[in-house]
């Protein structure tokens, strides 16, 4: 036994002391976060066998298929090399890429919420001075980590099992790896930064950087054998072959990567003062500029502005890169021609295919606008608009600083995209921007509502968060289901025109941007009327 | 009824969340220049009435005057001339403190650059950390600089100083007296009695919503017992019949009693009657003050000692 003198850092006893506590209250405050993400994520795999078979129900077509990816580098970058023309094995291409990514993110939030969040919060203090081992709390995250990726292999591996039990549950594991290699390295990165979103995006940065490396190494050589591929995670992941004679031993480089990046979080931890981190935060200057309440909305959330113009233009120019591609891609299939003409209108591929992702980067911009609008409501709870409504600004003027940012930021993001596509694509600038201004009036309906709801009660805010994820799963799933006309047009976005290609039809776009007035100026009105809540 | 010399008038206010009445029929009232004490109990309803002085709640019924002006419809001209410091402040993770300062100081329409580095030297304060660096007291005293510099005829504090050690508490308490001494009016809501006792030239005791007492500390301590001990010459006599008193001990020539104050005169008659050889006698502390507001079991002797000033 270790006595008090002979204590050295790190070799002391009882460093894991109620790690099994901690556990089980990090588990209950995750009870919807995790089962949600597991599920949505499970979901969109265990859709694609039938969702493919709708689109290449013969074995000639998806050999087809299989065939045109070799040569298709721009497609190959995006989704990955196609290694068998098996049901199977084309559901791990179409989805393993992508249900990499939410599982790695899904674990970086959860790793993050845990450790980081706690110290900068302050709650972690109090917990360390419980009965609580130094490397109880971080053990615990992972382990909260560890459980919902285990629960994530677990459902793509039954999902999946009818198209062959073994290969299900590598491609199961190899999921899984992704997210636990990105929660341990959300576990190093909580170490040396002192604020969680600071460290959420350093982690996403690393994510980003590996889905990079795999898509360039993709690009330039077919079948994952170019070196780019191998040090990406994600690339680990498509090189694990799952369906198509898999190679299981792919799977020790995800154990490898956790447990080195485990053992230095680990060693961090153990060396670090609670609420301390490795980086030092940089002071700030002594005197401000700030002198209004909409400059102080702006210099709150212009990270968040940067950040989506960022991603929505690189997305623009992706697909807009892709447009030409694509038509060559789909070709004579009958099946996928319907359900980009379902998505983005009747009039040629091209445009179709333009049209349905300038309406899928509409539906993410929702959730942009939502966020946004909900600013108001995270600085009213946390209680620091109550100061700033105690100086001469009138609530109008304090919310429309924040809204001016959610609003004319949803149309400065949306043109971004168009600049995007219109770059990628190389021509049709003017009906490009067009449609993508179009999206503007779905966007401003979703955020007029997410104002509405805020402006009656605070407590009825999130509620905006379930109408984003409604309209994004109706937008999103909708048309590839065939959903009835009915169901599509519960969505703003169901009734804005198809462009490019398709008719502009000014009344619904008009409409709706009335609606989106009408909502916001009822919104302001009650938020004006209102207690304001002290958090 | 709005008298001009009134910073707050408030008469009569009730506020319900639900089925919790925070504020059951409140008044206060501030004259112009004075330090105005607020006390009661946690819960008692101070940051509530604070809230609806603000504008940030509307209250359910009752009049409330601020400066002159309804504090809910003329919201925003009467934060002009008003300064508050909440009892928790909350910081942006991402600001430094010289930056929320001199924005709350533009927000209220002015600040005297000379008296913000002035009061920064004197509070000790280092400008240049992020808002999630700071302490608790450092996190006030970024709100109390702000206050205290700006150009404002009203400051709401609401428990400003819970978290400042006591060289910082001395360091307030001057600049507290200084807005006083510029002819400015300070509500303070505390639960520190010394400072209260050191600043306020009325106080306003609040329990459940209601307001109990309120007054100078002189006034408020003639409404409660003086401890009165005496050694006399002969045997007391009368004592017991005489209006106000309590407690009496009488051992032999000593006599040991409680008198409420204002009765105080005849007791000490009756007293020399029988001859003083010694005597002493102690007003009430500020604590047995507090305390007997505080305290539920003590309901039935405040609603008989109510005497709102008006």
């Amino acid at each position: 036994m270790t006595t008090a003198f002979a204590v050295r850092p790190g070799s002391s006893t009882g460093q894991l002391t109620g790690t099994g506590t901690l556990l089980r209250f990090a588990l209950r405050r995750d009870r919807v976060m995790v089962p949600v993400w597991v599920a949505v994520t499970g979901l969109m795999v265990l859709s694609m066998p039938n969702s493919l078979k709708s689109l290449y129900g013969t074995g000639a077509e998806r050999a087809d298929l299989m065939r045109q990816m070799a040569t298709n580098s721009s497609l190959r970058a995006l989704i990955g090399p196609v290694f068998d023309d098996s049901l199977g094995a084309l559901t791990a291409w179409r989805a393993g890429v992508y249900a990499g990514v939410l599982a790695a993110v899904m674990s970086l939030l959860v790793v993050i919420r845990h450790t980081r969040d706690e110290e900068e919060s302050g709650r972690q203090e109090l917990i360390a001075s419980g009965t609580v081992g130094r490397r109880a709390s971080l053990t615990a995250a992972l382990l909260t980590a560890a459980v919902a990726n285990g629960g994530l292999a677990l459902l793509v591996t039954l999902g999946l099992a009818g198209q062959g039990a073994a290969s299900a549950a590598a491609f199961g594991l190899g999921i899984a790896g992704v997210g636990t290699v990105f929660a341990t390295m959300a576990a190093v990165v909580a170490q040396l930064t002192e604020s969680a979103r600071l460290a959420r995006g350093l982690t996403a940065g690393v994510l980003g950087a590996a889905f990079v490396l795999r898509a360039a190494g993709d690009a330039s050589e077919d079948g994952g054998s170019s070196v780019l591929t191998w040090l990406s995670p994600l690339g680990w992941l498509e090189n694990e072959r799952s369906f198509a004679d898999e190679r299981w031993w792919v799977l020790l480089l995800f154990v490898a990567a956790t447990a080195v990046q485990g053992a230095v979080a680990y060693e961090l931890a153990g060396r670090r003062d609670v609420g301390m981190s490795f980086l030092p935060t940089r002071p700030g200057p002594a005197a401000g500029r700030l002198s209004t309440a909409g400059a102080l909305a702006w210099r709150l959330q212009r990270g968040s502005v940067l950040g989506w113009s960022i991603g929505f233009f690189l997305t623009g120019v992706v697909y807009g890169g892709l447009a030409e591609g694509m038509a060559d891609f789909v070709g004579d299939n009958e099946g996928a021609r319907a359900m980009f003409e379902r998505m983005g209108g009747q009039s040629g591929l091209t445009n179709a295919f333009l049209a349905s992702m300038i309406g899928m980067l509409g539906l993410f911009a929702a959730l942009y606008v939502v966020a946004a609008v909900l600013r108001l409501h995270g600085e009213e709870t946390s209680g620091r608009a109550e100061p700033v409504l105690a100086n001469a600004v009138g609530r109008l003027r304090w919310a429309g600083g924040h809204l001016a940012v959610a609003f004319a930021g949803s149309v400065w993001i949306m043109l971004l995209a168009g600049l995007g596509f219109v770059l990628g694509h190389g021509r049709s600038a003017g009906p490009i921007l067009g449609a993508c201004l179009v999206q503007v009036a779905g966007i401003w309906v979703v955020g007029g509502v997410a104002v509405l709801l805020y402006g009656l009660s605070p407590r009825a805010a999130s509620g905006a968060w379930g109408l984003a994820g409604a309209v994004l799963l109706i937008g999103w799933i909708g048309p590839a289901l065939n959903a009835p006309r009915a169901v599509l047009d519960l969505s703003p976005f169901g009734h804005l025109p198809k462009l490019p290609g398709g008719e502009m039809e000014w009344g619904p776009v008009l409409s709706l941007t009335g609606l989106a007035a009408v909502l916001v100026a009822g919104g302001l009105a009650a938020l004006r009327r209102r207690d304001q809540s002290s958090g | 009824m709005t008298k001009a010399n009134l910073a707050i008038e408030v008469s009569g206010l009730h506020k319900s969340f639900g089925r919790t009445h925070a504020l059951d029929g409140l008044d206060l009232t501030v004259e112009t220049g004075e330090v105005h004490g607020f006390l009661g109990p946690n819960g008692a309803g101070k940051s509530t009435a604070i809230r609806v002085l603000l504008g940030l709640l509307r209250a359910d019924a009752g009049a409330a005057r601020v400066l002159g002006r309804d504090p809910w419809a003329d919201a925003v001209e009467v934060h002009r001339r008003i300064a508050y410091v909440p009892g928790d402040v909350t910081l942006w993770r991402n600001l430094s403190g010289g930056e929320v300062i001199d924005l709350y100081g533009r927000l209220r329409g002015g600040l005297d650059a000379g008296r913000r580095a002035e009061l920064i030297e004197r509070f000790e304060l280092d400008p240049t950390k992020k808002g999630r660096t700071y302490s608790k007291g450092n996190r006030q005293k970024v709100a109390l600089v702000a206050a205290f510099a700006s150009d404002v005829d009203l400051l709401i504090l609401d428990e400003p100083t819970s978290g400042l050690d006591p060289l910082m508490e001395e360091v307030f308490q001057r600049c507290v007296r200084e807005e006083r001494d510029r002819g400015r009016t300070v509500l303070l809501s505390s639960h520190i009695l010394s400072e209260v006792e050191e600043l306020c030239d009325r106080v306003s005791i609040i329990r459940k919503g209601v307001t109990v007492e309120s007054g100078s500390l002189t006034d408020l301590r003639h409404l409660t017992r003086t401890t009165v001990t005496a050694e006399l010459a002969g045997p007391p006599g009368g004592l017991a019949r005489l209006p106000g008193v309590h407690d009496l001990d009488i051992q032999g020539n000593r006599v040991h009693l409680q008198v409420d104050t204002d009765k105080l005169n005849a007791v000490l008659r009756s007293l020399t009657d029988s001859g003083v050889r010694s005597l002493t006698s102690t007003p009430p502390t500020l604590e047995e003050l507090f305390l007997r507001h505080y305290q539920d079991d003590v309901q039935a002797a405040v609603a008989s000692g109510v005497a709102v000033a008006r």
